[in-house]
């Protein structure tokens, strides 16, 4: 017997690959489309016209932008991001340190954020229309109003300014004592995790309160369950998929604010690169920054969609 | 005999959306005894459900229990602290849900659902626990019974679900079981096997019951006692034969009487000629087109009939058999595949927008939900004003004057006009619903199961009111219903379909004896009647019944 679920997570793959391959066109021409020529912006504004034009034949600027997308994306799949404009380097080798910098961030936040969101989330449907619901409901939304800059330069203001308890700025390299990751982490950490698990709060509270609605959950209270048995056997199993899919899409938006907390805390990631990119006019690197985001989205979402298809009974 | 449950003077309250305080459950008290299954019955919003759930200590969100007691072997649920409540529950008292398919967990196997009550109040052993599944299992002769457990709930069908929650109910060894409607979403045919089936594990341990329904005759098969429930006010109680026979108060009369009534056979007059509808070969059904032509699902295979002018066609048979796909076909909601329909002698297209207004106006579908067909948004007036714009161009005062007529004829106060759907009653809603129909000025109105979520005092007044228009406007209906004793009511020929087939077609006077393909005769069989030794004196040929219903 064929599982049934396997076609269905084969489809979804494809699709994620077809995304992919969108994404990477409007990466591409989003790009060349910002404003100013590269060969002049690299060679500034005494050079020739003959030594612009040598430029943009050797950086193939001369050929139609489908060539350049092609060679452009060749190049990614054989892992060839391409070379730097601003300091010659590959680019490959450029993201690889800040990479593992932002992925730190991203994964301290994400071990964080998650068991906390789920907490919060689970026990506030289990005690539904309680104070203690209402006020984890207050807070919450509070936070998700709340733009994330404003937390950071707050908790900035607050910890490091005031109290002086914890550095402003956070250079992951300092780090070498577990007291010393704590205080170069705490901050980014606490913006990211507002912003993050506010939103799986309230989805989760929601995913769970709409399966303690349904008549199994009602027939487990009347077996005699007790309540955090109804949750974690009837309620929860059942909730998986949306939560799954809440935890996936909030944890996404790291990609965003990401961006916004390396820039204040001036920490070493792979934003902070794209930011810089930006400021230099850097093509290749905003191209190989914005698709190591959009790839890192896709995988989240598709690892979202395939837990929520295998956990369906009906595809087992 | 000593009384196992003793409810005396129970009062429930409601908390509405607005916040107002209802009181829903007004002083209610009756008594079961050991062994004794006793029937609660009456309409929807009657309380019935809500008293059997006090049983467990249990109210629904919104409700709490303000008065009275609920004692059940000495002890009053409703003042039970939580904890002592749930050690109570699967143990004295267990619960049978109105839909099993609802109340499965899909998330988990059926046997790990059906023991979670030995594991939860730690019983027995897990090995126990299922041996003893699977005994219960084979006394409500479950098909597969050693094997069962290990599939999901989507994996069996609706009328074993219902009868492996009765076994989930049991396995606590309770004093007292909480039948909550569970016959009412199945077919005919399914609900006798499992009304069998929990009668016959009831009377071997004798096992308590309350039994809920709005079926009385179910309900006769299976209570000793009947208790008569309107508005969360008792009406009577009293022992089965005597609420049947000899019913005392005016409500328990009327519910007799509309069920009595409905039994009776119509008479319409017919007038010959040429048919007003005709339908050939008809093929539909829903997915893709396959390459020889037809759709992957079919859901109507070859059907035709007839209907003559002024005469009722009924269609009967169990959901999934295919009859509101003909009806949705026939309407032209889903084109056919293939086949023709004739109306009034003139072809039909095969999509209801390749029709014209003229044909369109002429053939009227009325829904089963009327809440649903109903816009929420629009008041009543708006709702019947439309089709009266749409098809006769009426406008300002000429189209008041119409809607006022048509709410006269479906027997709605004027006043209702200004009203929205939600501030109507389900009758209400199902009359305003027709009323619509009627507003095109039809000459053949589809009914597709529009008394199957009325009850049974308002269904019979529908019902009266359709047969009285019939008279006055000279229309014709094709009856689409699971209900036999609805159809038998109104309709001048029934047709009998099973797998999206016409298997039989017959006068309704026929439908006791003169059927002759094997499926009709089962259904027909199997229609419950108000003698309460029907159930056990019916003989149904067991093959038979598992190639019909053992889906």
């Amino acid at each position: 017997m064929t599982n049934p679920a396997l076609p269905l997570i084969a489809s979804r793959l494809v699709i994620s690959a077809i995304t992919l391959l969108i994404v990477s066109v409007a990466v591409f021409f989003a790009t060349t489309m910002l404003p100013g020529d590269t060969a002049t912006i690299l060679l500034g504004q005494a050079a020739t016209p003959e030594a612009v034009a040598g430029l943009r034949k050797a950086m193939h600027l001369d050929e139609p932008a489908v060539l350049r997308f092609l060679y452009w994306a060749g190049g990614l799949l054989s892992g060839d991001l391409g070379t730097s404009y601003a300091n010659d380097m590959p680019i490959a080798d450029l993201i690889a340190g800040r990479f593992v910098s932002s992925m730190k961030l991203a994964g301290i936040t994400a071990l964080v954020s998650v068991p906390l969101a789920l907490t919060l989330g689970i026990t506030a449907a289990m005690l539904k229309g309680s104070l203690y619901d209402r006020a984890v409901t207050v807070l919450t939304i509070g936070i998700i109003s709340v733009p994330e800059f404003m937390i950071a330069t707050s908790a900035v203001l607050f910890f490091a300014v005031y109290l002086q308890w914890l550095p402003a700025i956070s250079f992951a390299n300092e780090t070498v004592t577990w007291s010393d990751v704590l205080r170069v982490y705490a901050m980014p950490v606490l913006t990211l995790t507002f912003g993050v698990a506010s939103q799986m709060i309230r989805m989760t509270r929601a995913a769970v309160v709409e399966t303690l609605n349904t008549p199994y959950a009602e027939m487990a209270l009347l077996k005699g369950a007790s309540r955090g048995r109804v949750v974690l056997r009837h309620a929860l199993p059942n909730a998986v998929g949306p939560i799954v899919n809440a935890i996936a899409l909030s944890l996404s938006n790291l990609v965003g604010g990401v961006i916004i907390v390396e820039t204040i805390f001036n920490y070493p990631g792979i934003a902070k690169l794209m930011v810089d990119a930006v400021a230099t006019r850097d093509l290749p690197l905003i191209q190989s920054c914005a698709m190591v985001f959009c790839v890192g989205y896709l995988i989240l979402i598709t690892a979202a969609d395939v837990i929520a298809i295998l956990a369906n009974p009906r595809l087992r | 005999m000593t009384n196992l449950v003793e409810i005396r003077d129970l009062k429930v309250e409601a908390k509405t959306d607005s916040g107002r305080i209802v009181e829903i459950i007004r002083g209610v008290s009756f008594d079961v005894q050991e062994g004794e299954i006793v029937a609660l019955i009456g309409e929807s919003g009657s309380g019935k459900t809500t008293i059997a759930l006090t049983l467990l200590g249990h109210t629904r969100a919104g409700c709490r229990i303000s008065g009275g007691s609920v004692a059940l072997a000495g002890q009053d649920m409703a003042r039970l602290p939580e904890r002592k409540r749930a050690s109570v529950r699967g143990t004295q008292v267990s619960y049978v849900p109105q839909s099993a398919a609802a109340a499965f967990n899909p998330a988990q196997t059926i046997m790990e659902q059906v023991i979670e009550v030995t594991r939860i109040h730690d019983l027995m052993s897990a090995d126990a626990a299922r041996a003893r599944a699977t005994d219960l299992f084979k006394a409500l002769s479950l098909p597969n019974p050693e094997t069962i457990g290990d599939r999901y709930p989507h994996q069996v069908s609706g009328g074993q679900l219902q009868r492996l929650s009765a076994a989930m109910a049991l396995i606590g060894d309770p004093k007292i079981v909480i039948f909550d409607e569970p016959t009412t979403a199945l077919d005919v045919t399914t609900q006798i096997e499992v009304l069998r089936a929990f009668k016959s594990v009831m009377r071997k341990s004798r096992i308590a019951g309350v039994y809920v329904s709005h079926d009385l005759a179910v309900v006769a098969q299976i209570a000793d006692r009947i208790v008569v429930l309107k508005g969360g006010e008792l009406q009577e109680i009293g022992s089965t034969e005597q609420i049947l026979n000899s019913p005392q108060h005016p409500y328990t009369k009327q519910l007799l009487g509309a069920f009595k009534q409905a039994a009776r056979a119509a008479s319409t007059a017919s007038q010959e000629g040429r048919p007003l509808l005709e339908v050939q070969d008809l093929v539909a059904g829903y997915g893709p087109m396959q390459t020889d032509g037809t759709p992957l699902i079919k859901a109507l295979r070859s059907v035709s009939l007839k209907v003559e002018r002024g005469r009722n066609l009924g269609i009967i048979g169990e959901s999934g058999c295919g009859k509101s796909t003909l009806a949705r076909t026939i309407a032209g909601i889903l084109p056919a595949v293939s086949g023709a329909i004739t109306f009034d002698g003139k072809p039909l297209a095969p999509a209801a927008h390749a029709r014209t207004r003229e044909e369109l106006r002429e053939l009227q579908i009325v829904f089963q939900y009327a809440d649903t067909a109903l816009n929420p948004a629009k008041s009543i007036s708006d709702i019947l004003g439309r089709p009266l714009s749409f098809y006769h161009g009426m406008a300002g005062e000429k189209r008041a004057r119409r809607v006022d007529e048509l709410l006269d004829m479906v027997r709605l106060p004027r006043a209702l006009k200004h009203r929205r759907p939600a501030e109507l009653s389900g009758g209400q809603k199902q009359r305003v619903n027709f009323a619509r129909a009627l507003a095109a000025e039809p000459k053949l109105i589809l009914c597709d199961e529009v008394t199957s979520a009325l009850d049974t005092v308002v269904a019979a007044a529908v019902i009266d009111l359709l047969k009285e228009l019939q008279r006055e406007l000279s229309l014709s209906y094709i009856f689409i219903s699971h209900d036999l004793s609805v159809v038998e009511a109104i309709c001048d020929e029934v047709a009998v379909m099973y797998a999206g087939e016409k298997i039989e077609q017959l006068p309704p006077s026929a439908m006791g004896s003169g059927a002759s393909h094997p499926y009709s005769k089962l259904l027909f069989s199997s229609v419950p009647k108000l003698d309460p030794t029907w159930l056990d004196s019916l003989k149904q040929d067991p093959e038979l019944l598992s190639a019909f219903s053992g889906r």
